[in-house]
């Protein structure tokens, strides 16, 4: 049953991610981001994406980690999943890779401050690389940012 | 015909209609048990019917009428489907289709559906399936009566009905024949002056030829026509007799008797059609003996279609149905387009060359012009819908006997094509709904003390970021403890919960599944479907809507739209680094506020402001800017906004100016910020929100 599928793969503090290929619409460089009040932190805002007004959430923030500052490298890679459409900001975005599932296993528990929900498995390929892969309708979910609002609230 | 207009519309909607009807119909032979694809029958049954009915094509209403009957009892677990039903629906989908096709190729849409309507009735009355061959047997006794009446004299069962109804009302009815005389230059003109006079004083039930073909001129010296009259048969004979050239005028009273008479004829004479039909179809061309000598007035069924349709021009190409989403790809690529153009003009600015300069211009001018156009393409005035409405709300009070005006204001409003599509059908049944259950009888608004004469108003509006439609009527009002009456008897509240309900929480719940007040099943509404349906429809389009009444002065829905993709005039304000878009329609007044008029009172802010307390707000506050606050200047910007009767003065950075924008969601990431209520895209590209003015004024 092993099944082959296509990876983007991105950076955030050092550490390697991957979004399967056909979740990801485009990735865009850093553009200006135009604030939403009253959001939790991790929403950065939105973007006009050609037209179309899409929100921003700085990945790093969400999952927990220090922001940091956009550099020349930091891309925006506008996923879809759950009928969303969403940016992320990542450090940078520079690679699709192929991968096979016999290569992916589960998540442990914490992967480099990361909860386990978020992610669904990790993925080990080339010369002892390692690649977590993300779990997108639990990062999308918006009870969560429904919560957050109720405490910020 | 005043109605060619809405005829595409018509066409279009209806073969949509009947495209889900068939293909529901088909997973519902897969999945018999499924209500869920019966209620979705229905309800397209249930619109297909009432858009007939208002068109005119009553032979299409009366078949979708009977299937419908079928449906309900399918519906409420009352009737299994079996073979025979299906077999039966799937004949009326025939049926439906050809006489729609036949609408297409310019003809009237009729059709002889009694056979079918027969079938539909004895499946509701639970009778085992009829042979086919039953009814022929039964051919012969009418035969006899067939001489005594034209073939195109034959009425339609719902013209029949219409008839019957009116005599037993009182109203007499008439068969009148005109024939004009040979040496008549205008016939077209003496035929429409004779149907004007008749217009006036009745109501016009069938036409011999149609109207539409004497309008054209397309008939021979003379034409029949059966008449509901308001004036006795003399007076309708001397206002006849006005019309100059004219040979002859000849009135036959009609009376019950006369109506059975040519309802029997007319069953035969379907009968007989159906013979020749089934003759046609086992030889391979139809015997001319038969065809002959069985109906002399009329040529074979088979012949008739293809003799129709070159009468009238096809009119099915009048307008282009485009896919919304084609427009929305079709404004986001403009979008991207004058992003470039900003910039192009910025680099131009820069590189000062004349002929690149004079380029960069020309482009702005044709892009500015179409931009006017893409934006205009998706908003069309509201008129488009309101537009049927008369016709159908003075169809409606005829067939019901009351006396209705219907006002109609607010037709210019503009609303996204979108919204435009779908909000038809809520309308219809609300105005259905309002004629029929709130404006009472004549007799009963007598007894109220009010004017004969009920009044419909139907309203639209901008307010806000919304488009309001009215319905409003000074009927009777919604009776309450009816309502909860039969919401506890339908298991819809239980009577714990009924006791403590709020009057509009229960004029909320007719808005329940399967709730209808209605004593009797009519025509016109009272199934318990269009509610139901209306609210679903109107929250499907992220609308609210919702009813108030008073008891014996009338009720009144109103259905709040959100303005999707539309254009806006709004004041764009500045807030530091960021800027924000507030609707121009909501803001009363622009100035300037010192610091020192801003007085305490009770904690919050307030200024005088035409000799009124205004609270004053700090839009920096409320949107938590991070690098502006007006707490230190002297003076400050500030807008004066309305929300009803409520004012209050909003204190901002700078105002920008005015400038027309385009709606943009936020997304569905991003919900319930109160104080945003979208987005646009300024000049420059850069997004900005939109605040609602409507949430700042608690």
């Amino acid at each position: 049953m092993a099944e082959d599928f296509k990876v983007i793969v991105f950076t955030l503090a050092h550490e390697e991610y991957g979004i399967e290929v056909d979740h990801v619409r485009t990735i865009e460089r850093m553009t200006p981001v135009t604030r939403v009040p009253k959001t939790p932190a991790f929403v950065k805002g939105v973007i006009n994406l050609r037209g179309v007004v899409v929100p921003v959430i700085d990945l790093r923030s969400r999952f927990g980690l220090p922001e940091s500052e956009p550099t020349e490298n930091s891309r925006i890679i506008i996923v879809a999943a759950n009928e969303l459409e969403v940016g992320f900001i990542v450090d940078s975005a520079n690679d699709v890779i192929d991968l096979n599932t016999d290569m992916v296993e589960n998540p442990p528990e914490v992967v480099g401050g990361i909860k386990a929900k978020y992610l669904s498995g990790v993925a080990k390929f080339g010369e002892s690389r390692l690649l977590i892969l993300l779990n997108l309708s639990e990062v999308l979910n918006r009870s969560e940012i429904i919560q957050l609002e109720q405490f910020g609230a | 015909m005043e109605m060619n207009q809405y005829l595409s519309i018509f066409i279009d909607e209806a073969n949509e209609h009947l495209q889900s009807l068939n293909e529901n119909m088909l997973r519902l032979e897969q999945q018999p048990e499924d209500i869920s694809i019966v209620q979705i029958i229905f309800r397209s049954a249930h619109t297909l019917k009432g858009m007939s009915a208002s068109m005119g094509f009553e032979d299409l209403a009366s078949l979708t009428h009977e299937m419908e009957n079928v449906l309900d009892l399918v519906r409420n677990d009352k009737l299994k489907m079996n073979g025979h039903i299906f077999d039966t629906l799937f004949k009326c989908l025939d049926s439906l289709e050809g006489m729609v096709q036949d609408v297409v190729g310019g003809g009237t849409g009729s059709a002889d559906v009694k056979e079918l309507v027969s079938q539909l009735k004895q499946i509701v009355k639970g009778e085992p399936a009829a042979p086919a061959a039953a009814g022929q047997a039964a051919a012969a006794p009418g035969a006899s009566e067939l001489a005594m009446v034209a073939t195109h004299l034959l009425l339609d069962q719902y013209q029949l009905s219409v008839l019957r109804q009116s005599i037993e009302n009182g109203s007499p009815a008439f068969h009148i024949e005109v024939v004009i005389r040979e040496d008549c230059l205008l016939k077209g003109v003496r035929a429409y002056m004779v149907f004007d006079a008749l217009d006036r004083n009745g109501e016009l039930v069938k036409s011999h030829p149609s109207v539409q073909d004497i309008e054209q001129e397309q008939f021979g010296h003379q034409f029949s026509v059966y008449y509901i009259s308001r004036i006795p048969q003399q007076e309708l004979q001397d206002t006849l007799d006005k019309i100059s050239e004219l040979e002859s005028v000849s009135i036959v009273p009609l009376d019950l008797e006369s109506l059975s008479e040519l309802d029997e004829s007319r069953a035969s004479e379907q009968q007989i059609q159906e013979a020749v039909q089934q003759v046609a179809a086992t030889a391979a061309a139809p015997s001319p003996a038969s065809a002959t000598t069985d109906k002399p007035n009329k040529p074979a069924a088979a012949d008739a279609p293809p003799a129709r349709a070159p009468a009238a021009a096809p009119v099915a190409n009048k307008t282009i149905r485009v896919d919304i989403e084609r427009l929305d790809s079709l404004m986001n690529l403009f979008s991207e387009l004058l992003i470039d153009r900003v910039r192009l003009e910025q680099l131009a600015s820069e590189v000062r060359r004349n002929d690149l300069t004079e380029t960069v211009e020309h482009m702005a001018r044709v892009s500015s012009d179409l931009q006017n156009i893409v934006l205009k393409l998706r908003m069309v005035p509201v008129d488009s819908v309101f537009n049927r409405f008369p016709r159908m709300v003075r169809d409606l009070a005829k067939s019901l006997g009351k006396k209705l005006d219907l006002v109609i204001t607010g037709a210019e409003t503009e609303l996204d094509r979108t919204v435009i599509d779908e909000i038809g059908d809520p309308l219809v049944h609300l105005i259905r709904n309002s004629v029929d259950h709130g404006v009472e009888t004549i007799e009963g608004r007598r007894e109220a003390g009010k004017p004969e004469t009920g009044v419909v108003n139907l309203r639209a509006f901008h307010s806000g970021n919304h488009v309001f439609i009215e319905i409003e009527d000074d009927g009777r009002g919604i009776n309450q403890p009816k309502v909860l009456d039969i919401a506890v008897k339908k298991g819809i509240v239980s009577p714990e919960e009924a006791k403590k309900l709020s009057d509009d929480e229960i004029n909320m719940l007719l808005f329940a599944p399967g709730f209808s007040t209605a004593d009797k099943i009519s025509d016109i509404s009272g199934r318990g479907v269009g509610l139901d349906v209306v609210k679903s429809k109107i929250e499907s389009l992220g609308g609210v809507v919702s009813v108030t009444s008073k008891s014996g002065q009338g009720s009144k829905w109103s259905i709040q739209l959100p303005l999707t993709l539309s254009i806006i005039t709004a004041m764009l304000v500045k807030l530091g680094s960021e800027k924000f878009a507030i609707p121009l329609s909501s803001i009363v007044e622009t100035g300037i506020v010192k610091r020192s008029a801003i007085r305490d009172l009770h904690g919050s802010k307030v200024i005088e402001y035409r000799n009124s307390i205004v609270p004053v707000l700090s839009l920096a506050a409320v949107l938590d800017s991070p690098d502006y606050t007006e707490e230190n200047e002297q003076e400050t910007e500030m807008l004066v906004i309305r929300k009803g009767e409520k004012l209050a003065a909003v204190l901002v950075d700078e105002l920008i100016g005015q400038s027309e924008i385009v709606l943009k969601t936020l997304g569905k990431y991003l919900t319930n910020l109160d104080v945003i209520s979208g987005a646009t895209i300024l000049g420059d590209g850069q997004v900005a929100l939109i605040v609602d003015p409507n949430a700042l004024i608690k």
